[in-house]
């Protein structure tokens, strides 16, 4: 039986009737990985596959979940894929942690990520890149890398992923697997190791659109432990994307559709647009004037945040401790220094640098100060076209998978990747990237689609009914 | 030349909330070390703050005691450093919107009051604790006081000299004590004061390069560490050198201020609003609300007993000094309606009794029941007033009520002449001298025949009695 | 604008990153070459726009003062780089 090619919607029916049990599921996934993880190294390090039954029964009773290394559960490594997090056992679990084990879910590992999720290829783990199962020579974006590797691979049923700027959707489009990244505030960031906290979402990895809303129902809600988490109802997603899209009014935004962008890319676009319009879906184009301002904002603020949020990676509690530094310092500062340098990779000190310098005296008005005000601006444009729309198309990301190391010597190549998909984080809405096409070079092409504020509904609409009549989430790499 | 030291103080306090400021973790100060600490106060990864609503409105008091302008909108900032004791090397407090400003405190000194503005009230999370051992190349960490809700408050620099220091911290403390939001313990910790102090030529309104002092354990030392200050400032200035910009350890051992040994660098805390909190509206029905509910103020207080009881300033000064002494002066009113005799017996017999013992109020076994039953025993001549002292103290070493002790240890007043006379016959078969001299006209000398009869009775005669016996007997 | 040498160190010193003569020298053109591209956030007119911290209309958002249990510190302490006793050990703090 090949148990790992399934759905967790369609495990759910074989687990319900009886004809599988939860251990059969995970014996599979084990033969899986050990057939194909040495090429694709999705993992962060080797899963467990043995079923721990929580009492809890729900909708996940008996599912495998993989959830990335920057999501704390109880007693296991966290690590974040970074060496400064060596030996980092959470004592406790992620609100979304607790919400997957009482669903009946049993969480089986950590998936391989870029570190602190500085990244978007999957290239800055301290343990080893990903490949993208499609092309063992390609990244599979990042920095959920992992996650979306071991699904779109067959290594795992489900993933959750994090998201700060298109982690969760950018290797969702460069992998071939539906990936959201819900309303700021729709999950409970509690248990999630910051990046940047004003942005940051966890969201569900799958392999199709009804995983995806399932595993959503199951982490999103409000959460006393998160003071901006959401005091708002979960919609039924499951039943709520049935309903079809027609009249539904799909924005696509001038801005996006430019110079930089990879034909193949440009093409598996016109059809997907064609594709929605048959469905009954009504499109429009619009303009998102202060887009070319996303990336300089995102980098000013992500990386203000993230200077702050790993101060605490100092070598006091947890994690590497080196010591030295120099004479005219104490031993303590030489601590810092030194744990700190050999525990941080080069893009997390670049980022530190940054984020260190747009908030040092002299500067925090013309930067951070200025990017939070232009940051208003970007918000304002999707309040403006969610007015008239209910949802923006987009491709998810500019360019197919690109080749290992090819852009890891210059960062602004590397930031200006997520250039789709960070203006979203920005303003706090939900989008989802869905399949719809590969490219000549037989690469998965994915499209984003981007919702008003709590409109995941909306998104799960869309984007059920279009893969509905596609079969790009079908295709499987052949590893 | 003359100089004039100029003085501003941070003071910090510890709210005394159940929990901490953003976690769940008691808020108790004592417990072994790092035993109560979570994710959340430990900084763990992935953990996130979440605000204490009694912290805010126990600061919300603070505020309005001290006539501060409350914002409507108020937000919390990252406060970014590394030290060992934070455990998230940054610190959650407020920047550029403290949630109340531009408050003040009329200060009590020997020659009236003074005016002294308060800058700012915010409210931030203390940081844990370091030990230093005097042995070994390490320092040792506790959390359990970090993530303590802390009040900044700052004052303008409207102090000029160490003794308005102390008079600041002594009434800025009373107003803490009587809004019951701290504990107030310098030695705890629960109650921090920093010191900021320069010169200036008397007579200017510019200001001088200032030191900040720190490490001072009581009022008294921020008191001799001013001091010591302004006249090591005087010196530099007088022998033509500069003050540096510095900050400055009080060494109570030394009896001196002293540099920080650590190097110093210029501070850039790069502060920043604070992400994981959203803002905090402060509606005016509720800034109205927290207002009602405002106990009254020791300034209040003291104008009330003056006005009501027709009380000296003094005497309602010592009794409002401690709010435990105040409220169990009101507490025997409501039983006893003598609030003259009660002041009385609280600023004299009882207060005795707390220095001798180095105990306040609630430190000693007495309830306003025990008290005003005391007094009404004496009121009534059941019992004279010395022998009311000796009650009293018989009654704080043993629990017992004062009419047990009366019965137990036979001192009821003794008025009757038929009991009375042997006494007096002894003490004038005793005092011969005295004797002599009242014949000889000095009539004071009756005072201590009448103290004699006092002695000898063990405070049981009635004084009144015994000296008009005393006198009869005598003119005999 | 021009980042020299010494910004980088500066830098650096407030973030606690004990950086080597090479990462300086690398830093120091990457920070540049940032620095120039976000440059083109003060072409945008924003005398009239309040920063944004959060996405969300939430405000005071409090939790109720009920104490909650404490972990156990051993979950802690046997993960920490030094320890002693039930205390956190880092090199002497001078003061």
């Amino acid at each position: 039986m090949n148990l790992h090619t399934l759905t967790a919607l369609e495990l759910r029916s074989r687990l319900d009737r009886g004809s599988v049990k939860p251990q059969d599921i995970l014996a599979d996934l084990r033969g899986r990985y050990e057939a194909v993880e040495k090429k694709v190294m999705a993992f962060a390090r080797p899963p467990s596959f043995e079923y721990r039954d929580g009492a809890a029964a729900g909708a996940l009773k008996g599912i495998p979940v993989v959830i990335k290394d920057n999501i704390c559960s109880q007693g296991d490594l966290t690590e974040c894929c970074s060496k400064i997090l060596k030996g980092f056992v959470a004592p406790y679990d992620a609100t979304v942690v607790e919400r997957l084990k009482k669903s009946g879910a049993s969480i089986m590992g950590k998936a391989n990520m870029d570190e602190f999720a500085f990244g978007s290829s999957c290239e800055t783990s301290c343990f080893h890149p990903t490949r993208n199962p499609w092309n063992l020579d390609c990244v599979p974006g990042g920095s959920s890398g992992g996650s979306c590797a071991c699904v779109v691979a067959d290594e795992a049923i489900v993933a959750l992923g994090s998201d700060t700027g298109g982690s969760i959707r950018q290797p969702a489009s460069l992998c071939g697997v539906v990936g959201m990244k819900p309303t700021y505030g729709r999950v409970s960031r509690y248990g999630l190791v910051a990046f940047a906290s004003s942005l940051d979402q966890i969201g569900p990895i799958t392999k199709d659109v009804r995983d995806n809303a399932l595993v959503l129902g199951v982490i999103a809600g409000h959460d006393d432990r998160d003071a901006t988490s959401a005091h708002m109802d979960v919609p039924d997603y499951l039943a709520e994307m049935e309903k079809d899209i027609r009249g539904l009014r799909v924005a696509i935004p001038r801005e996006y559709f430019v110079e930089g962008m990879d034909a193949d890319v440009r093409q598996a676009m016109m059809e997907a647009k064609a594709k929605l319009e048959s469905l009954g879906a009504r499109f429009g184009e619009v303009r998102l004037p202060h887009t070319d301002y996303a990336v300089a904002v995102y980098y000013i603020i992500a990386t203000a945040e993230a200077s702050s949020n790993l101060a605490r990676f100092d070598g006091v509690q947890y994690g590497l401790r080196q010591t030295g530094g120099s004479k005219d310092e104490s031993a303590l500062v030489g601590m810092y220094k030194e744990t700190r340098d050999k525990g941080f990779g080069a893009e997390a000190k670049r980022r530190l640098i940054l984020g260190t310098y747009v908030l040092s005296s002299g500067y925090y008005d013309a930067y951070y100060l200025r990017a939070s005000r232009v940051r208003r601006l970007i918000r304002e444009d999707f309040d403006k076209v969610f007015k008239e729309y209910d949802v923006v198309l987009t491709p998810t990301s500019p360019t197919p998978a690109f080749r290992i190391g090819e852009k890891m010597d210059n960062p602004l190549s590397m930031y200006l990747s997520d250039i789709y998909t960070i203006s979203v984080n920005l303003a706090g809405v939900p989008a989802i990237s869905v399949p719809c096409g590969f490219t000549g070079s037989g690469l998965p092409v994915g499209m984003q689609l981007i919702g008003r504020p709590f409109g995941e509904t909306d998104l799960y609409r869309a984007a059920f009914h279009y893969e509905q009549g596609t079969s790009w989430h079908k295709q499987k790499p052949k590893l | 030349m003359k100089y004039e030291p100029v003085i501003g103080l941070e003071v910090h306090v510890q709210l005394k909330t159940a929990t901490k400021a953003f976690c769940g973790c008691a808020n108790v100060f004592g417990s072994k070390e790092n035993s109560n600490i979570c994710p959340v106060c430990l900084g763990l990864p992935g953990s996130l703050p979440v605000l204490n609503e009694k912290a805010l409105k126990a600061a919300l008091k603070v505020a309005l005691a001290l006539g501060c302008q409350v914002r409507s909108f108020t937000k919390f900032d990252r406060k970014n450093y590394y030290y060992p004791d934070l455990p998230k090397n940054f610190q959650i407090s407020q920047y550029d919107m403290p949630f109340s400003e531009h408050g003040s405190l009329d200060i009590s000194l020997e020659d009236g009051t003074k005016h002294i503005r308060i800058k700012r009230v915010h409210l931030e999370e203390d940081a844990g604790k370091l030990i230093h051992p005097e042995e070994g190349a390490d320092s040792l960490v506790d959390y359990n006081r970090a993530g303590t809700p802390l009040l900044e408050i700052v004052s303008e620099p409207d102090l000029h000299s160490p003794d308005e220091a102390y008079a600041y911290l002594t009434d800025l403390k009373l107003i803490l004590q009587y809004l019951d939001i701290s504990d107030c313990d310098m030695e705890k910790g629960s109650l921090r004061c920093d010191a900021n102090v320069s010169l200036r030529p008397a007579g200017t309104t510019g200001l001088g390069v200032k030191s900040e002092l720190k490490n001072m354990n009581s009022f008294r030392a921020v008191r001799l560490a001013l001091d010591y200050e302004i006249r090591r400032q005087e010196a530099e200035l007088g022998d033509g050198r500069l003050v540096v910009q510095e900050t400055r350890l009080w060494n109570e051992k030394k009896q001196m201020t002293l540099p920080m040994r650590s190097k110093e660098e210029a501070h850039d805390y790069r502060y920043f609003p604070e992400p994981d909190l959203p803002p905090f509206v402060i509606s005016a029905s509720e800034i109205e609300e927290a207002r009602q509910g405002l106990p009254e103020l020791p300034k209040e207080k003291r104008g009330r007993f003056v006005a009501s009881f027709g009380f000296s300033d003094k005497d309602a000064a010592t009794l409002t000094a401690a709010k435990s002494l105040a409220d169990f002066f009101e507490a025997c009113l409501k039983l006893y309606d003598n609030p003259k005799k009660i002041a009385h017996w609280l600023i004299g017999p009882v207060s005795f009794q707390m220095n001798s013992r180095g105990q306040d109020i609630a430190g000693l076994r007495l309830s306003p029941a025990f008290l005003t039953e005391l007094i009404d025993l004496v009121e009534t001549g059941k019992i004279s007033q010395l022998a009311g002292k000796e009650v009293l103290q018989e009654m704080l070493e043993s629990g017992k009520p004062a009419a047990k002790i009366v019965e137990e240890e036979n001192l009821a007043q003794v008025s009757d002449a038929g009991s009375l006379s042997a006494v007096i016959e002894e003490v004038i078969a005793a005092n011969k001298k005295s004797v002599d001299d009242f014949k000889a006209g000095k009539e004071n000398a009756v005072m201590f025949l009448v103290g004699q009869v006092m002695r000898l009775s063990r405070g049981k005669a009635n004084p009144k009695t015994a000296r008009e016996m005393l006198i009869e007997r005598l003119k005999a | 604008m021009p980042i020299s040498r010494d910004d980088v160190k500066h830098i650096a010193h407030l973030a606690r990153l004990g950086l080597t003569e090479e990462e300086i020298s690398h830093f120091q053109g990457q920070l540049e070459s940032i620095l120039e591209y976000v440059d083109k956030l003060k072409t945008v007119d924003v005398s009239r726009v309040d920063p944004m911290t959060h996405v969300l209309d939430l405000k005071n958002v409090y939790r109720k003062d009920s104490v909650s249990p404490s972990i156990d510190p051993q979950a802690v302490l046997k993960i920490a780089p030094a320890a002693q006793g039930q205390f956190y050990k880092v090199p002497k703090v001078i003061e």
